[in-house]
């Protein structure tokens, strides 16, 4: 198991005012990711934890672009991946912030 | 005038006629009227096949003529040799041993599904000469040219005494292939189910077939259109809704063409609910060039479908075809009926839109399902994913998309067809399907290939379609604009990685990129609960348990 962990500077908080939330599952090719907010507003923390090796430039550059879309601020989002592709990571990411906010379940 | 009549007077102009005469004099030593015993049926392809014939085995994507298929690879090979095989699907095991033994040496197709890497292997060998790799239309128009068969074999679900044939929904290539054989003086053999008084409807007048073998089996069709819907994946859902609000919608796009692969299952499966919610029943996909999908049947039951013609059929689903004749073209006996040639015009000229996916896509937008060790095939994917020069009739949605590649440029109208390539960014086993040149050029380098195989070239696509976004190529003024669109919705392949970072939020602020959130589409409906059908037995209980799926999607 590889352990990544990346932090960014956001333009600004997350949308919302749910504390935690859980998406996906840990299987073959998908991949969870919990959300807590629990970080300063502009500040955010994502936490790979991958059985794959040799992807952490892909990993980096998949959160950089994810932060830019989604503007995650005080989240710390922690991944537990079974092999996703990059853009199941990107989905999961950007439906992890939408269920941050309110009204999804 | 001497000269002339000397000519004329030793020219035989009748040689293609004696030959004819001469193989069914030979052939029919094995027949009882057209009929031929089983066992005999090697000996009959001995008797009328002559070695360098060009040969038409039906091989479609569908059905097969597989007991033919197999006796002809029975043949001596020092009696029937060095034929050139010119049939539009190498599908089974026995295509390719009749290369193998010597019986045949040059090949003209199609499609090869489950054959490309045999194919592959045996072009690297030597054991096969390669004509080219047609789109179908294609093929069957150098039936009538340059690719004449000298004998079709042929297959059908029942024949009478006369020969006359009943192929059902599977008529498939049959018609095409038999004219040209039948009335250019070549043989005609067919493999049937049963033997029959009369046949329910004649798809192929008798005066056409020469010999007709019922088989001890019932031939075997491919149920190469059936998606499983419990396999399709939340980022194939998310370019499913792209398409439709991104494509679909703006254009107005109602008559189609849809490919084979999991994305496009996407769309039909998303009709009867997103696109439903987004109020565009009646305004999109109301008229389909395509085989009987599956997963088409929520959206034919929600009566979004106004017409389908099919190029074939498809396992299973002839009983709910049979109760659906409002939508599906049914004979007088109660079945459907298929014409690939037909409806591969129909694709060609009378839809606005192809959509499809592919494995492999380059830099200017061309794309190939071919890669190092396998020769695919494209099947229908050339012709109806290219724009006809020869359209004269304007729609709304041809109309749109010609403004658009036109710019401001244009003082005399004209349309252009949206050709659509969705895909993801990576493949199965992480394979990029974005890349800087495709396999196909190497590999047509390697064999010493006249044409590198491309399934659709760069200029005839429309948009490009993955899950981080569209990109419109009609837009874009100059290579490097296009260059960019494809880096930009490519992800994090290395060719999206490599993007013009400046350069793609340009083309974004013109709306040449169109992200999911631009389209005000929220990555929390791509779920599989908005599929219509999770399940096939879920594609059964929408057809009221007309269709009946084969034995290896019935996981219950």
């Amino acid at each position: 198991m590889e352990i990544l962990k990346v932090h960014h500077k956001t333009r600004g908080p997350a949308a919302g005012t749910i504390g935690s939330a859980l998406v996906g599952v840990v299987a073959s090719g998908n991949l969870e990711v919990m959300l807590e907010r629990t970080l300063a507003d502009t500040e955010c923390t994502v936490e790979i934890a991958t059985p794959v090796r040799g992807y952490d430039d892909v990993w980096k550059a998949v959160v950089t672009d994810f932060v830019e879309r989604a503007s995650p601020g005080g989240l710390r989002i922690s991944i537990n991946d079974g092999g996703a592709r990059p853009d199941t990571v990107m989905l999961r990411l950007l439906q992890g912030v939408r269920t941050m906010e309110a009204g999804h379940d | 005038m001497t000269v002339l009549s000397n000519i004329s007077s030793t020219r035989i102009w009748d040689a293609s006629r004696q030959s004819r005469e001469q193989r069914i004099a030979a052939g029919s030593a094995y027949a009882r009227g057209k009929q031929v015993a089983p066992g005999d049926a090697t000996k009959l392809l001995e008797a009328v096949i002559r070695p360098g014939d060009r040969v038409r085995l039906e091989g479609d994507n569908q059905k097969q003529a597989d007991f033919l298929a197999a006796r002809l690879a029975e043949v001596d090979p020092s009696v029937v040799k060095e034929l050139h095989i010119v049939q539009s699907g190498v599908v089974l095991a026995e295509h390719l041993d009749l290369f193998e033994a010597g019986i045949a040496k040059r090949l003209d197709f199609s499609y090869s599904g489950p054959q490309g890497a045999a194919i592959a292997r045996a072009l690297k060998a030597g054991k096969i000469e390669l004509g080219a790799v047609h789109t179908y239309l294609e093929l069957f128009s150098r039936y009538f040219v340059d690719l004449t068969p000298h004998v079709a074999l042929t297959v059908a679900r029942c024949a009478d005494r006369d020969g006359n044939l009943y192929m059902g929904p599977n008529t498939e290539d049959s018609p095409v292939v038999i004219e040209a054989t039948a009335f250019k003086q070549g043989i005609v053999i067919a493999q049937v189910n049963e033997l029959v008084d009369k046949v329910p409807r004649v798809d192929v007048p008798g005066d056409r077939v020469d010999f007709v073998v019922v088989t001890p089996e019932a031939f075997y069709v491919e149920p190469l259109f059936t998606r499983d819907p419990a396999q399709i994946t939340e980022t194939q859902i998310l370019g499913a809704m792209l398409a439709i609000k991104g494509i679909y919608a703006p254009y107005g796009v109602k008559r189609l063409n849809h490919g084979i692969g999991f994305n496009t299952a996407a769309i039909e499966l998303i009709l009867p609910t997103y696109a439903e919610r987004l109020g565009l029943k009646g305004k999109i996909a109301t008229h389909f060039a395509l085989n009987p999908h599956p997963t088409l049947i929520p959206a034919i039951e929600s009566g979004w479908v106004e017409q389908v013609h099919s190029f074939g059929s498809e396992v299973g689903m002839d009983d709910y075809m049979k109760a659906r004749p409002d939508i599906f073209f049914i004979g007088r006996d109660g079945s459907m009926a298929s014409n690939r040639m037909y409806c591969q015009s129909a694709g060609l000229y009378a839809t606005d839109l192809f959509i499809g996916s592919t494995l492999q896509i380059d830099l200017q937008g061309n794309s190939s399902t071919f890669t190092r060790d396998r020769i695919a095939g494209f099947g229908g994917a050339p012709n109806m994913g290219s724009d006809p020069h020869g359209r004269r009739h304007a729609s709304e949605a041809w109309l749109k998309a010609g403004r658009e590649a036109a710019g401001e440029a244009t003082s005399l109208p004209r349309g252009r067809k949206l050709v659509v390539q969705i895909v993801e960014t990576f493949g199965e086993k992480l394979d990029p399907t974005f890349v800087e040149s495709l396999d196909s050029v190497e590999l047509a380098k390697s064999l010493d290939l006249a044409l590198p195989p491309v399934m659709i070239y760069g200029d005839d696509v429309s948009h490009i379609v993955t899950e981080e976004g569209i990109a419109n190529l009609l837009l874009c003024r100059t290579a490097y604009e296009r260059e960019q669109a494809i880096r930009g919705v490519a992800g994090y392949t290395d060719v999206g990685r490599a993007r013009d970072r400046k350069a793609v939020e340009d083309l974004r602020a013109r709306k040449v990129i169109q992200r999911p959130e631009d389209l005000g589409i929220d990555p929390l409906e791509a779920n599989r609960s908005l599929l219509a059908a999770r399940s096939i037995k879920e594609l059964m209980h929408w057809s009221g348990n007309l269709y009946d799926p084969p034995a290896k999607f019935r996981n219950w």
